[in-house]
């Protein structure tokens, strides 16, 4: 028996002080579950709309194996998506409610995906700097304190690893390409490399949940600490590539070891996230036309079931 | 939309011959034959997998974390259970 | 170059001049991979957009799968025709009067139940088609059908099941499973109708008898149908050919403009 007096809040602390990973049944403070499903869920969305702007480019695919690539690639996404929803599933939301939260607009995803795709350099830097920020970010999630959405996050990043590579073999293939080839990476990076360092959120004086979320173990590093990491390991690839980042800040300091960098434009930051980003309503609207486009199937589906299994009672 | 989900699924995966199968995950899909389908596409794309038990999320029992202390805890002291409770001489081998 | 243009296209792409050395399985070998790689290409369109997340991946892989056999075909092809084109020159350098895929796979996605009556009349032929390949005479041709039968099996399962689930689901699956049928029908009679061509390697004994494939096939569409408690579409008096001797329907020459599009606008480079 628990000897301890100590509260269910303080219990719950100490196991997450001391490492255990906490299990769909264990008790759980709400705010705890209400912030994972929100975490979760929206990390979710990302991984679903976020196959909508590569998704684009799968009929334009300039080879037969970049085309075989791409489309892996996406639809490891939906799976993405999908080990993500089964992990919330154990806080007890529904796919359904989760879905229709997004449709609604009031669950968020990532604004990095109401950034239009309009050339296939954009397919490398998509890979190569959208997936490789979402790595950093989600590296540390492989050992977030609930157990479900740390499991997986590992599957999650297994997969991830070879989005990045792929993506950086699309720039490096591009920058000993034509000069047409380099130049079409170089104007891909140029759109791509603000809206990526925004992906990592706001500020930490500006990012409320941050300090709760750390004390949880659910977040394990600030957003300024991965925006950071995220520019001292692009710069130098970037470099390796031939390529500029579009930052005249960008310079390594020697007492920091770490690179400068100049300030995100916030307030663009703010506008997209509140829905003002140039695709952030066709992106919606696809999500929304692909869920009622599919209604009367999962409804036929559902209904073939019933039928069947009343067949087998009657048979049995 | 008011119609009803498909229901979940939860999903264990054999990785070769020998091993047992292990949870991996869940899915949605509308019956049996179709959630063994879901898992092969959605659980063993990168060859984790030579076989597949699906069952249905809702016919899982499972034991109340309430009750760890009294299910698990009395195992702790039964040291004599394990192998290396005791001290066999050097001089013995294959034991 | 311009940079981001479209760089000017010759009218039409120069036509593959039959060569009297030219391997005969070439056009064959050639309109296998046609195929493949359209009904691929129509397949991916739907990543993103499928009905439910579980069947969004169920679509990719077999979209990835007909990718990778197109791939093994056109590279094949290309080396019976031994003039040093690549797997991408054949699928990205030919036009639509140049592509040897039958009618029905080019045919646009239309709702779901569209897909799933293209893939399935498409799927209970290619299996057939496969099995009898891979006992073929030509080595390599049937170590690529050995391969992809696997998958074709798989992808004959999932699209029956789905003939079946919407067939005999609600009445709107129903009335959707009917209409796709009623259009789709009239495509599916070219997959076993052999060309000229076809006859001669059939001759030859190096394409199979389409005929031979029919009762099977049938037996298995009978089945599927009675599942699905879909009655049996009446042969049409008029099929729809010509898809297999490059006389397209037009969705062709927009889905090839959208496939060719970076090859296309960047002649010549490395991707």
């Amino acid at each position: 028996m628990e000897t301890s007096t100590l509260t269910p809040e303080e219990q719950f602390q100490a196991r997450i002080d001391a490492d255990v990973r906490i299990e769909p049944k264990d008790w759980m403070p709400d705010a705890y579950r209400k912030t994972l499903i929100r975490q979760i869920s929206q990390h979710a969305h990302s991984e679903i709309v976020g196959m909508l702007p590569e998704g684009n480019w799968i009929t334009r695919a300039p080879s037969l194996k970049r085309k075989s690539i791409l489309l892996a690639k996406v639809q490891d996404e939906a799976g993405h998506g999908l080990y993500l929803y089964s992990a919330a599933e154990t806080l007890g939301a529904s796919r359904d409610q989760m879905l229709a939260d997004l449709h609604s607009g009031k669950a968020k995803y990532s604004s990095i995906f109401n950034y239009p795709t309009l050339s296939w350099a954009d397919m490398g830097c998509v890979g190569w700097l959208v997936d490789g920020a979402a790595i950093l970010n989600q590296v540390p999630l492989c050992r977030t304190s609930y157990g479900p959405y740390a499991r997986a996050m590992v599957r999650v990043c297994k997969e991830e690893s070879f989005h990045q590579r792929q993506g950086f073999e699309v720039m490096q293939t591009l920058c000993e390409g034509s000069a047409a080839q380099k130049e079409m990476a170089q104007e891909s990076l140029n759109r791509w490399w603000w809206p990526t360092l925004m992906m990592f959120g706001p500020k930490d004086a500006d990012s409320p949940n941050t300090e709760q979320s750390m004390k949880w173990r659910i977040k394990r590093f600030t957003n300024d600490e991965l925006r950071q990491k995220f520019v001292d390991m692009m710069v130098p690839q970037a470099e390796f590539l031939g390529l500029t980042v579009p930052d005249e800040k960008v310079q390594w300091n020697e007492e920091r070891q770490a690179y400068d960098f100049g300030e995100v434009n916030w307030d663009e930051f703010w506008a997209v996230v509140k829905g003002n980003g140039l695709c952030n309503h066709d992106r919606l609207q696809a999500r929304v036309q692909a869920h009622e486009e599919g209604a009367w199937v999962r409804e036929a589906a559902l209904a073939h079931a019933a039928k069947r299994a009343a067949r087998a009672a009657v048979a049995a | 939309m008011n119609q009803q989900e498909w229901p979940l699924w939860e999903v264990f995966i054999r990785s070769k011959q020998g091993l047992d199968h292990k949870h991996v995950g869940s899915l949605h899909a509308a019956d049996a034959v179709m959630a063994v389908q879901n898992a092969r596409d959605v659980y063993t794309r990168r060859l984790e997998g030579v076989s597949i038990w699906v069952v249905e999320s809702k016919h899982i029992h499972a034991s109340n974390p309430d009750e760890a202390a009294e299910f698990f805890d009395p195992a702790a002291d039964k040291v004599y259970r394990h192998p290396t409770f005791y001290d066999v001489p050097d001089s013995i081998k294959h034991m | 170059m311009p940079r981001f243009m479209p760089a000017p296209q010759p009218e039409v792409s120069v036509a593959p001049t039959p060569s009297v050395a030219a391997n005969p399985l070439f056009p064959f070998v050639l309109q296998l991979a046609d195929t493949s790689l359209i009904l691929a290409h129509r397949l991916s369109e739907w990543c993103g957009h499928g009905p439910i997340l579980e069947q969004d991946l169920a679509l990719a892989n077999i979209a990835l799968d007909l990718l990778g056999e197109a791939r093994s075909y056109y590279q094949y092809a290309a080396e019976l025709e031994g003039k040093g084109r690549t797997e991408d020159d054949l699928a990205y350098l030919r036009s639509a009067v140049e592509y040897r895929n039958p009618l029905l796979v080019e045919q646009p996605n239309g709702d779901f139940a569209h897909t799933i009556v293209r893939q399935f009349l498409f799927d209970n032929f290619h299996y057939e088609l496969l099995k009898a390949l891979k006992n073929g005479p030509d080595a390599q041709l049937a170590a690529i059908a050995e391969k992809s039968m696997k998958e074709a099996t798989y992808h004959l399962k999932w699209s029956s099941e789905w003939m079946i689930r919407l067939g005999d689901g609600t009445p709107e699956s129903r009335q959707r499973l009917d209409k796709a049928l009623a259009v789709l029908w009239r495509y599916a009679g070219e997959l076993t109708t052999p060309t000229p061509a076809e006859t001669n390697l059939q001759e030859l004994g190096l394409v199979p008898d389409y005929a031979a494939l029919l009762p099977a096939m049938q037996a298995h569409l009978a089945h599927v149908l009675a599942e699905a408690t879909v009655p049996m579409p009446t042969t049409p008096a008029f099929a729809q050919q010509g898809g297999k001797q490059g006389r397209h329907s037009e969705h062709l020459g927009y889905l090839l403009t959208e496939l060719q599009y970076m090859q296309r606008t960047y002649p010549g480079l490395t991707w």
